[in-house]
């Protein structure tokens, strides 16, 4: 009954989302374009979907996913934890009685990008329009990795306490770098996958976790250390999907010197 | 006997998407902190909204958000007037920025952030005030970034030098900008694309690409995204600076 309520009252506030969206997709159908878009039918049936779809999977993300998530990185980051895992060093903290928070942070991180809707339909464009040479599960994988890495370093300057702005600079070096080496074909889409990692199923449970860390550590505010997490998960996949695309144009480049034919990972499933 | 199978096919790839999560938090529940699953069974009742949810949402995105955002690309494309495309892409940018309920969160906590920091005064009225000017603010700058974005796609210019540009407007900005709005202006850049406007600007951007001759969907399609999480930094930022 109460997961009936529940599930009533997110599918009302999803319909709210969508609805200034629809006003403007049909509002400019309507007025500018003047012509029924071609299968009008299938469309609405298509925004159905994507209704009900949406709705189910944040009713499960709250009930299953959330708490969980939410309460595991309170536990991970609680003192209790952290000084029963490790020698006490005269009371000051150390980054290193944090490791399975970083740990933590890169496999929920990788796990939570996975499963993140948007990604999937980028990674399927991209899959589409490439002709199958991206393919959308690769894609997903180095996104994912990105993700990893970017949270995982985030959680251990919210432990060191050094100042944010440093570490994104040096991220965008390090993206400008990899910009002028890569093939022009993945510059658009890598920068792309900075900004679509970050949705429905990351920004919760990683917002989490740096709220968490940031209130138990000694000398750190989680109104201005909590912040942050967000943008190491979306600098450090553009690097990771320029990296990809390196790595598997390296590896064909290869196997054609070899003779071999044969697909290698990045083929989909 | 097809649908089914589709289904079925879905619910597969689905369940393959969200093992992971699964794998790490039973990991880590049971191996690490050694405690027991609470309420196991409202857990999997929602483990199985969430595979629903995901194939329903996928079909979705199949069957409307990718053709209806093409259609209309092909459409203005042909209509031919450039008024008439940038309006919608600003529109398409603020529309579904401004009620997006992970800016009105983060807004919000940037109102009490800016009180307790002494920035504004330290009341409802006056920290109320701040995230509604905050949130316009981000919802303006995805609108510009959207017709940036689209503009750039008519004309083909590559795409990393406006990015890099962006970049190093940031950095300077972040030089001037008070310390606390920083990590608000970074992550506010990521909330913004939420998963149903994703999908859309996808699909707009390509099907643009495709449609006008000369630009190649790859390298001119994609990048809405791009711009959409990049300037909503540069807003804040300013908007920091203002305030």
């Amino acid at each position: 009954m109460d997961l009936l309520m529940h599930t009533a009252t997110t599918g009302l506030s999803t319909m709210v989302d969508v609805l200034p969206i629809a006003a403007v997709l049909f509002g400019f159908q309507i007025l500018v374009i003047r012509r029924r878009p071609p299968n009008l039918k299938r469309v609405l049936a298509g925004f159905g979907y994507v209704l009900v779809g949406l709705t189910f999977f944040l009713v499960g993300l709250e009930q299953a996913l959330f708490p969980l998530g939410e309460t595991m990185a309170s536990q991970l980051t609680a003192p209790e934890f952290i000084r029963g895992s490790a020698v006490v060093r005269d009371g000051a903290i150390d980054w290193r009685d944090y490791l399975w928070v970083y740990v933590f942070a890169a496999a929920i991180g990788f796990s939570t990008t996975i499963a993140e809707p948007s990604l999937i339909a980028v990674a399927l464009k991209a899959e589409e329009i490439s002709g199958g040479s991206i393919g959308a599960f690769g894609l997903r994988i180095a996104v994912a990795i990105g993700v990893a890495a970017g949270v995982s370093i985030g959680a251990y300057r919210i432990v060191s306490g050094t100042p944010l702005p440093y570490y994104i600079m040096a991220g965008y070096v390090i993206v400008i770098l990899q910009t002028l080496r890569a093939t022009k074909m993945i510059i658009p889409l890598a920068y792309d996958s900075g900004g679509v990692t970050t949705s429905t199923v990351t920004v919760p449970v990683v917002a989490a976790l740096g709220l968490g860390l940031a209130s138990t550590i000694p000398g750190r505010s989680p109104l201005i250390d909590g912040f942050g997490l967000i943008a190491f998960a979306s600098v450090f996949p553009i690097m990771s999907v320029m990296g990809y695309a390196t790595l598997t144009s390296w590896l064909r480049a290869k196997r054609k010197g070899s003779g071999e034919g044969a697909r290698g990972k990045e083929k989909a499933p | 006997m097809s649908t089914l199978r589709g289904l079925w096919r879905l619910l597969l790839s689905s369940a393959r998407d969200l093992a992971p999560i699964v794998l790490v938090i039973a990991f880590f529940q049971a191996v690490i902190l050694q405690q027991p699953f609470p309420n196991l069974d409202k857990v999997i009742i929602g483990l199985v909204f969430v595979l629903v949810g995901l194939s329903l949402f996928v079909q979705g995105l199949e069957t409307g958000l990718f053709p209806i955002g093409e259609s209309m690309a092909n459409a203005f494309a042909r209509k031919g007037s450039l008024i008439a495309l940038l309006a919608f892409a600003f529109c398409l940018g603020f529309g579904t920025t401004v009620a997006e309920p992970a800016l009105i969160a983060v807004a919000a906590e940037a109102g009490r952030v800016a009180g307790a920091g002494g920035a504004i005064a330290d009341t409802e009225e006056a920290r109320g005030s701040y995230a509604f000017y905050l949130r316009m603010t981000v919802a303006l700058s995805v609108g510009a970034a959207l017709v940036l974005g689209v503009f750039r796609i008519l004309k083909g210019w590559p795409i990393q030098y406006l990015i890099i540009g962006g970049y190093v407007l940031v950095v300077v900005l972040t030089v001037f900008a008070p310390p606390e709005i920083v990590g608000i202006a970074y992550d506010s850049g990521g909330v913004t694309t939420s998963t149903i406007t994703v999908p859309l600007v996808t699909a707009l951007g390509v099907g643009l690409a495709s449609t006008i001759r000369g630009r190649n969907p790859m390298i001119d399609g994609f990048g809405l995204i791009a711009f959409a999480s990049l300037t909503p930094m540069i807003f804040v930022l300013i908007y920091g600076m203002v305030v």
